[in-house]
C-alpha cells in the first residue's frame, strides 16, 4: 500500500519522485464516485464480454458462473455497459435502491 | 451490435497494463482508448506521455495506473522524449551495455499536444525515423484545462474559447488533418481508429508497433464532458462519427491508402451532431455546410483508396 | 598510453572529451557559439570513433527532451547549447533536474536577444540559475576539457543524480585555440565508471516517472531536490580531488589568487579570471593590496568557502556579466551580498556589470574597475550596480 500523499515525508520519495510500485492506482477506489450502479440479469447475459470491452475503467469482471458484472470498487457508474449490452441485460439503478 | 461478432472479445487479452483506479471522468472514451492501446502493445513497451487528461488522471503521486515503464515530461515533447528513450536503448544494446530486446517505444498525447504545441517535436521525431509509435487521442479540444478550442476542434463546435454567440458559429476554422500531416512524412504506417471499434483499433496499434520506423495512429476519443453528451453515449457517438463518415477509419501502409470500414448505411452528419451540446446552436444551413465538407473529404479518401487498391 | 598536449580549439577538445567519456546519446541542435562542439561530435560518430546515437533534433526544446528520454533509460547523455537555445529549452531544463536525470551540458555562455547578439556574457545561464542544475564555471580550454569528465562523474554519482552544466564563455573560449593536455582513455576509464542508474525505464523493471503532484506532495518533491543539490557538494569536492590526483590539475569551488594578504579583491566567474590575475599582478607591483576571488561552483553555492575567502577584507569589487533588470545588482553581486549579510568582518561590495554581449573588457578596463571600485568602497558608495563603459 502506498502511503497517503499527505503523510509522505520528503525522505520517503524515490529519487526524482519515481513511482516504483506500478499499477498501484488500484488502491484508489473510484467506485465512491458512483450515483448509479449496473445490475446484471444473469439469466439474460449471453456472456459475450462487450461490456468488458467497452468499460473505460476496466472494472468488468467475469463471475464464476460465466456472466460478466461490474467490480463496484472501481465502477464509476457511467452506464456504457448498460447502453452497449447487445441483449439489454444490464440496468442502471440508483445507489440508494 | 450486429456490426461485429460479439463473441470476439474473448480474443482480446485480459491483461490490463493501464489499470482501474485511474481518475478519468465517467464514460471517458479516451481512457478506454488507452486501455485498448495498452492491450495491443503488451508489456514490452515504454510509454512517453504528454501533459493532459490521461497523464493527470493516471499518475497522481504516489499512485500510477501504468504497469509498463512510463514517463511524463512536458506537454509538447512526448515524441522527443520517446526519441531519446529509443536512441538511448539502441546505443546501449548495440554497445552491449544491456541485453537485446524488442521494445515498443510509444509516445502519446492529446489533440492539443499533437496538432498544436507538440507538432514541431512530432514532425522532427517522425522525420528522423525513430522506431516509434505516436498515438494521438483526439477529443477535439483542450479538455484537461476546461474545453478550450484546439486546431483539432471541428468547425461549428462551441468551446470555452470558441463560444457560439451572436456573431460566432463557435469554432470557425476547419479541423486540422493530422493523419494527412503524418502521411506527408513518408512514414511506414498511419492509421485512424476509434475505441467504438475496438478490434480495428487494437489491430492497427499492433501493426503500428510491428512496423519498423515511425508510425502514427490518430484515435478519435469521445469526451462526454467536453462534447456535452451523456457518459453512457460515449461509444455511440464514436460509432456515429464513423458511420456518418465525419471520421473515416483508414490506414496508410507504406504510402498506400486502405479504407478499414465502410458504413452499411452512411448516416447524415445531422445524426452525429444532433444531441451533442457543443453543436446545439447549429442551424440546418450550418449543418448542410458541414455535410458538404464531410462528403468531399470522404470522397477524397475513397478516391485515394481506389487508386491504391 | 600517455598524456598528449595539443594546440586545439576548445570546442573541439570538449567534443573529444565527450567522446572519451563514451557517451551513448548526443542531442544536438545548432546555435552559435556552441556549434563546433556538436559538429565535431557528429564527425566522431560518423567515423565510428564513438559508438553513440547522434540525434539531430528539431529545436533545443527537443534536444533537452531527447536528453531526458535517453537519460531516463540509463544512457550517458550529452548536449550543448547557448543563449536563445537555452531559453527555448528552459522548460525542460527545469524538468531534467526535477526528474534527477544526470545529463551533462556544455553551456557556451552568450547574451540574450534583443537586440540579437551572438556574443558572450552570462545572461543565458543566470536565467536558469534556480533550475536545480549543478553549475560549474571554467576559465580556459584545459578546464573546459577536464570538467566534461568531472561533470559526468558528479552528475552520475548515485548520491547526486542531477544534471550538470559546464559554463564556458562563448567565443572567448569556444573559438580559442589553446594548448590542452589530453588524458589517455585508461585514465578516463579509471576516473569515470560505467553509468548505472537505480530506476530506469525498462520493461523488466517498470516504473512511472514524472508523475503529477498535488499541493500535498509538491513541497516534499522540491525538498528532495534541494537536499540532493546540497548533498552534491562533498561529491563535487571529491570528484575534483580525484581528478587532481590523477592528472595533477586540481579544482576548487572558490579559487583565490594573491588574496591572502589582500585588503580588497576583484570577484569574477568564467574566463575573465585570467585577465583579472594579470592586472592584479601589475597592481601589486604598484603596491596595491589587491587579490582575485574566482567562483567556480555557482550551484550549489559554496557559502562557507566563499566566506572563508573574503571575510576580513575591506571590500570586494564584483564583476557581473548580466543584469537583473530593476533588481538590487547583478546576479552574482546580489548573491554575494546575501552570503555576507550580517557576517562579522564582511567586506562591502561594489558591483560592476561589464562585458555585455562580448564588449571587450581590456586590462586597462580591469584596472579602472578595480581602482575606481576601491575608491567607491572607501566612500561607502556601494548601492546597486554600475554599467561599466556605458556611453551617455
Amino acid at each position: 500500500m502506498a502511503k497517503p500523499m499527505e503523510q509522505i515525508k520528503w525522505q520517503e520519495l524515490e529519487v526524482g519522485s519515481v513511482v516504483v510500485e506500478v499499477g498501484n492506482a488500484k488502491e484508489y477506489e473510484t467506485g465512491t464516485w458512483r450515483s448509479e450502479k449496473p445490475v446484471v440479469n444473469k439469466e439474460q447475459c449471453i456472456k459475450c464480454g462487450v461490456c468488458w470491452l467497452f468499460c473505460p475503467d476496466g472494472c468488468i469482471v467475469k463471475a464464476p458462473e460465466g456472466h460478466f458484472e461490474a467490480d463496484l470498487t472501481y465502477c464509476k457508474g457511467c452506464g456504457i455497459c448498460a447502453k452497449e449490452c447487445p441483449v439489454g441485460c444490464i440496468t442502471m439503478i440508483s445507489e440508494e435502491e | 451490435m450486429d456490426r461485429f461478432s460479439v463473441f470476439s472479445s474473448r480474443l482480446v487479452t485480459k491483461s490490463e497494463n493501464f489499470t482501474s483506479g485511474h481518475r478519468a471522468c465517467q464514460g471517458c472514451a479516451e481512457a478506454l482508448a488507452v486501455r485498448h492501446v495498452m492491450k495491443a502493445l503488451g508489456r514490452d513497451t515504454i510509454v512517453a506521455m504528454s501533459t493532459g487528461c490521461m497523464e493527470i488522471i493516471s499518475s497522481p503521486l504516489p499512485l500510477t495506473a501504468w504497469k509498463v515503464p512510463w514517463i511524463h515530461n512536458a506537454f509538447e515533447n512526448s515524441s522527443a522524449v520517446i526519441s531519446g528513450c529509443e536512441s538511448g536503448m539502441k546505443a546501449m544494446m548495440r554497445k552491449g551495455r544491456i541485453p537485446q530486446k524488442k521494445i515498443n517505444f510509444v509516445a502519446m498525447g492529446g489533440d492539443g499536444a499533437t496538432a498544436d504545441i507538440g507538432i514541431g517535436p512530432l514532425s522532427g521525431a517522425l522525420e528522423r525515423g525513430h522506431d516509434m509509435v505516436y498515438i494521438c487521442y483526439d477529443n477535439e479540444a483542450y479538455m484537461n484545462t476546461g474545453i478550450q478550442r484546439s486546431s483539432s476542434t471541428p468547425y461549428g463546435a462551441s468551446t470555452t474559447t470558441s463560444p457560439a454567440g451572436k456573431v460566432s458559429i463557435g469554432q470557425h476554422t476547419q479541423k486540422k488533418n493530422m493523419p494527412q500531416i503524418a502521411v506527408a512524412h513518408d512514414i511506414p504506417y498511419v492509421a485512424t481508429a476509434c475505441p467504438s471499434f475496438p478490434f480495428d483499433l487494437i489491430e492497427k496499434v499492433k501493426r503500428a508497433a510491428e512496423m519498423p520506423g515511425g508510425a502514427y495512429v490518430h484515435i478519435l476519443s469521445v469526451c462526454p464532458t467536453g462534447w456535452r453528451i451523456q457518459p453512457e453515449d460515449a461509444i455511440k457517438y464514436g460509432r456515429l462519427a464513423i458511420d456518418s463518415c465525419v471520421f473515416p477509419l483508414y490506414e496508410v501502409i507504406n504510402g498506400k491508402y486502405r479504407i478499414s470500414y465502410t458504413p452499411y448505411k452512411k448516416l447524415t452528419v445531422a445524426e452525429y451532431l444532433k444531441g451533442q451540446g457543443r453543436f446545439r446552436h447549429l442551424t440546418d444551413k450550418d449543418i448542410e455546410k458541414i455535410q458538404a465538407k464531410v462528403d468531399s473529404d470522404y470522397l477524397k479518401i475513397l478516391k485515394r483508396c481506389e487508386e491504391d487498391a | 598510453m600517455a598524456k598528449v598536449r595539443k594546440g586545439i580549439e576548445v570546442s573541439i577538445a570538449m567534443a573529444d572529451a565527450v567522446a572519451q567519456a563514451n557517451v551513448d546519446v548526443i542531442g544536438a541542435y545548432p546555435i552559435t557559439p556552441q556549434t563546433h562542439i556538436v559538429e565535431h561530435l557528429s564527425e566522431i560518430v560518423a567515423n565510428a570513433e564513438l559508438d553513440a546515437e547522434f540525434v539531430p533534433v528539431d529545436s533545443e526544446h527537443s534536444a533537452m527532451s531527447v536528453c531526458c528520454g535517453s537519460a531516463a533509460v540509463g544512457a550517458r547523455t550529452f548536449t550543448s547549447t547557448s543563449s536563445q537555445g537555452l531559453a527555448l529549452m528552459a522548460e525542460i531544463f527545469y524538468i531534467a533536474a526535477a526528474m534527477r536525470l544526470p545529463i551533462v551540458m556544455a553551456l557556451a555562455n552568450r547574451s540574450l536577444s534583443s537586440p540579437l547578439s551572438i556574443w558572450n556574457d552570462h545572461t543565458d545561464t543566470m536565467m536558469v540559475r534556480d533550475a536545480g542544475w549543478i553549475h560549474l564555471f571554467v576559465e580556459n580550454g584545459q578546464e573546459s576539457y577536464d570538467n566534461i569528465f568531472t561533470a559526468f562523474r558528479i552528475a552520475e554519482d548515485e548520491d547526486v543524480m542531477l544534471p550538470v552544466a559546464v559554463n564556458f564563455d562563448g567565443f572567448i573560449l569556444t573559438h580559442m585555440i589553446e594548448p590542452i593536455e589530453y588524458e589517455d582513455n585508461d585514465t578516463i576509464a579509471k576516473y569515470l565508471p560505467a553509468f548505472k542508474m537505480k530506476n530506469t525505464l525498462h520493461p523488466d523493471n517498470p516504473v512511472s516517472m514524472g508523475c503529477f503532484g498535488m499541493p500535498e506532495i509538491y513541497t516534499e518533491a522540491q525538498m528532495q531536490r534541494e537536499d540532493a543539490i546540497r548533498r552534491a557538494y562533498p561529491t563535487i569536492i571529491k570528484a575534483w580531488k580525484e581528478w587532481g590526483d590523477l592528472t595533477g590539475r586540481y579544482y576548487h569551488p572558490v579559487e583565490t589568487y594573491r588574496s591572502e594578504d589582500a585588503e580588497y579583491c576583484i570577484v569574477t566567474m568564467g574566463s575573465y579570471g585570467e585577465t583579472a590575475m594579470e592586472v592584479v599582478d601589475s597592481l601589486r607591483e604598484e603596491g596595491e593590496k589587491v587579490g582575485v576571488v574566482k567562483i567556480r561552483l555557482w550551484r550549489p553555492f559554496p557559502l562557507d568557502e566563499f566566506r572563508k575567502a573574503v571575510l576580513g577584507k575591506k571590500s570586494l569589487i564584483v564583476l557581473d556579466r548580466a543584469i537583473s533588470f530593476g533588481g538590487p545588482g547583478g546576479p552574482v553581486a546580489s548573491e554575494l551580498r546575501s552570503a555576507l549579510y550580517n557576517k562579522e568582518g564582511a567586506p562591502v561590495i561594489v558591483n560592476y556589470v561589464a562585458g555585455l554581449a562580448g564588449r571587450d573588457v581590456s586590462r586597462n578596463d580591469f584596472r579602472n574597475i578595480i581602482l575606481e571600485g576601491k575608491a567607491r568602497a572607501g566612500k561607502g558608495d556601494t548601492e546597486g550596480f554600475t554599467l561599466y563603459g556605458l556611453r551617455g
